[in-house]
């Protein structure tokens, strides 16, 4: 008998006696006020994320030193004009001396302060976490109120990668002391500004 | 003020001045600030300043083991507890940790609809795994997965070592999984001649000091700053005496990140893996766990049977239990889904058993495998946090330890279910209702017919036979409450039978248990 078999048959002979339905899963209330964006903000801000502050004609503003200061800034986003192609990244160590990286999350969570992303937003997922810094554009309008919400979206059925970033890499693993930057990357800027109409 | 940016001292008042050990209290430390100034504790950061005092201590080493002779988890315990600093600072690490998980419990109105949820999907799927693992399998072949099967640990080192060698790869990173621990993993493949290179800091830090994971979450939390500078400065090549936590950490950034970028292969372990979708779920704080998958030209998702969960929506549920429970944070930084591979590249997908089958068959134990790995049970259990994980002598330690670790090795693990003042605490905390202090008393019945239990461990067995045998009493007793620790009666905790009782000093519980809280605070809400 195969290992698959052998381990199908013997779940079988010791299923637990018993009727367990699978209970069905409410919404929930939003935890949040009406206010995403203000809600998405103040959670994201708890999770060592930042609100990078713009205005509608200038919505890079809270985020121009970064990218002015930056020797490589790989773009994904039209807003953005990067100095590193990512379409033409062969290999995803080749994205390690990258600055700041700029990309669209699809949707933003207020409950956590969490932003999506897939491979599409990404075009190299390990930029995401090989670059030093990590400006994220959101529509205010993708802002949903809560996880459970955020799980009836169809992009992790048809995604082959999907993340949920909430603030930037950390690490408190040495008595506690909260540590931006452990593997990842070092911030999370968020900048909150309506995607491009094509 | 929302209920998320409450502290548990904004809860609880008397919390102000609420720490077990004074002398761990800090004025101030290094963690980070927020946007607005403010100094942040989400992930694993604790609330307020924890610090060993700066007197060198050598740090208490863990149990002995000895083949399969039983564990002296009390022997290990009593060096830990002779280490006084070292306790002193894991005990309110720890403690600490329980009460941002209380805080960020009471911000969640639905919080025990959740765990009922929680409790019913496990079960639901246990009863059903044979029908999700086919699911799984076919959807992860669907999206172009290679799936494996393992019987067991060496089965599953074999089959890893195998998808290796057939790409010829020689190195590897890897990042937290307790199911490679189980399987002995990293010690096997070094041995073959591969080098593995854990990407997790806490995980790290024991991989260089020759030690096991001594807790689920926080794999180091039984070490000071002091140890873990006295391990990279003999390993790293680091300041001996630079004990700063800010650049112990950035030295392991900085010498990983080669192997990362220059490794062959990434391992990830599995939170939870998706029927539906055929989806392998990975939550980290670092994001080494989504580099591990995301840098290396080939992946592999290690995965224990009983972590498959039906639906995508399910996730809602879990996601909102698990870094609430772990660590007080409403998430972790990063959730990861790997679905399908990136283009060019391998994945392969490694489901293990490992005893798991058998263990569904154990009428009195099977609902164990409902574990999700938050080590909330672990947070409140007063003798773990005195005794330090590696006491434990085994993969699992704490109160999920006691019922999971005989079922693997019953003679080996035969004394555990014994480190336990049955004070019920971690039934109460667990996000998916196991019932794990009864566990723990069945545990000890069990052990007690197959086994020759020492006379001292019997008479307290009788004990807590007396309190468990009148269920109103014991109710009152623990209240369905975490103030148990507190009302704990003195006989149970200080009696000489119970060796739990000598030089421990149990801790201060809040006032209010979360029950309680509720009832007065959430029900009225509910019914309005």
């Amino acid at each position: 008998m195969s290992a698959r078999d052998g381990i199908l048959a013997a779940i079988r002979a010791n299923r637990p006696a018993g009727d367990h339905p699978l209970p069905d899963v409410p919404l929930f209330a939003p935890l949040v006020g009406d206010d995403l964006t203000a809600e998405f903000g103040a959670r994201l801000q708890r999770m060592g994320g930042r609100i990078a502050p713009g205005t509608a004609q200038d919505p890079l503003a809270g985020v121009r030193e970064r990218l002015a200061g930056a020797k490589v800034v790989a773009s994904a986003v039209p807003e953005v004009a990067g100095n590193r192609d990512l379409a033409a990244i062969a290999r995803p160590q080749d994205v390690d001396d990258v600055d700041v990286a700029v990309v669209r999350a699809v949707f933003g969570i207020a409950e956590t302060g969490s932003v999506l992303f897939t491979q599409d937003e990404l075009v190299v997922n390990a930029v995401a976490y090989l670059a030093q810094h990590l400006v994220v554009l959101l529509d205010p309008a993708d802002i949903l109120p809560n996880v459970q919400a955020a799980y009836r979206r169809p992009e992790f059925g048809r995604a082959a990668y999907a993340v949920l970033h909430t603030g930037p890499s950390a690490t408190a693993d040495i008595e506690g002391v909260l540590i931006h930057g452990a593997q990842g990357v070092r911030s999370l800027s968020v900048v909150l500004t309506p995607r491009a109409t094509a | 003020m929302s209920a998320d940016d409450m502290s548990a001292e904004d809860l609880n008042p008397r919390e102000r001045e609420g720490v077990i050990h004074p002398e761990v209290r800090a004025p101030d430390d290094e963690s980070e600030r927020g946007q607005d100034g403010r100094r942040l504790h989400h992930a694993e950061g604790a609330s307020k300043p924890i610090r060993a005092p700066r007197t060198r201590e050598p740090q208490p080493r863990g149990a002995k083991i000895r083949g399969d002779r039983p564990i002296d988890q009390a022997e290990a315990a009593e060096r830990f507890l002779a280490a006084p600093l070292h306790q002193a600072a894991h005990d309110e690490r720890l403690w600490d940790l329980r009460k941002k998980r209380d805080t960020a419990a009471f911000g969640i109105p639905e919080w025990e609809e959740l765990r009922e949820l929680a409790s019913q999907i496990k079960t639901h799927t246990l009863a059903n795994l044979d029908r999700y693992l086919e699911e799984f399998e076919a959807n992860a072949k669907a999206n172009g997965v290679h799936v494996h099967w393992a019987v067991d640990g060496a089965d599953h080192n074999r089959i890893v070592l195998g998808i290796l060698r057939a790409h010829g790869a020689k190195t590897l990173v890897k990042s937290k999984s307790m199911l490679t621990e189980e399987c002995g993993f990293r010690h096997f493949i070094e041995a073959e001649g591969i080098a593995i290179v854990e990407t997790d800091l806490g995980e790290r830090i024991q991989q260089l000091d020759n030690e096991e994971p001594s807790h689920v979450v926080v794999p180091a939390a039984h070490k000071t700053r002091f140890d873990v500078a006295e391990v990279f400065a003999r390993t790293l090549g680091t300041d001996p005496d630079n004990d700063d936590a800010h650049y112990l950490a950035e030295s392991q950034r900085e010498t990983t990140r080669p192997h990362i970028l220059q490794a062959d292969a990434g391992l990830t372990g599995c939170n939870f893996a998706v029927a539906e979708t055929g989806t392998v779920v990975t939550c980290t704080n670092e994001g080494n766990a989504d580099l591990s998958g995301n840098v290396p030209p080939l992946q592999i998702h290690s995965i224990g049977i009983e972590k498959i969960i039906p639906r995508v929506e399910h996730l809602g549920v879990f996601l909102r239990l698990l870094a609430r429970s772990a660590l007080g944070s409403p998430i972790t930084q990063y959730t990861s889904h790997f679905r399908g591979p990136r283009k060019g590249t391998e994945m392969h997908m490694v489901l293990v058993d490992n005893g798991r089958s058998a263990r569904l068959g154990m009428e009195e134990f099977w609902t164990s495998l409902k574990c999700i790995r938050c080590g909330a049970c672990m947070n409140t259990c007063p003798v773990y946090r005195r005794s330090g994980g590696l006491s434990y002598g085994a993969t699992y330690s704490g109160p999920i330890g006691l019922i999971i670790d005989p079922t693997f090795n019953k003679r080996k693990y035969s004394t555990l279910p014994f480190s336990s003042t049955m004070n019920g605490s971690c039934t109460n905390v667990c996000p998916v209702k196991i019932n794990i202090h009864e566990q723990i008393f069945a545990w000890r019945k069990v052990l007690a017919e197959e086994h020759q239990i020492p006379a001292l461990k019997q008479g307290m067995m009788k004990a807590a036979g007396a309190v468990l045998s009148r269920p109103a009493a014991y109710r009152a007793a623990i209240g369905a409450a975490d103030s148990a620790l507190k009302v704990l009666p003195r006989f149970a905790v200080y009696n000489p039978l119970n060796t739990w009782g000598r030089k421990r000093e149990m801790p201060e519980a809040p006032r209010q248990s979360f029950h309680a809280w509720y009832k007065a605070n959430r029900m009225k809400g509910d019914k309005a």
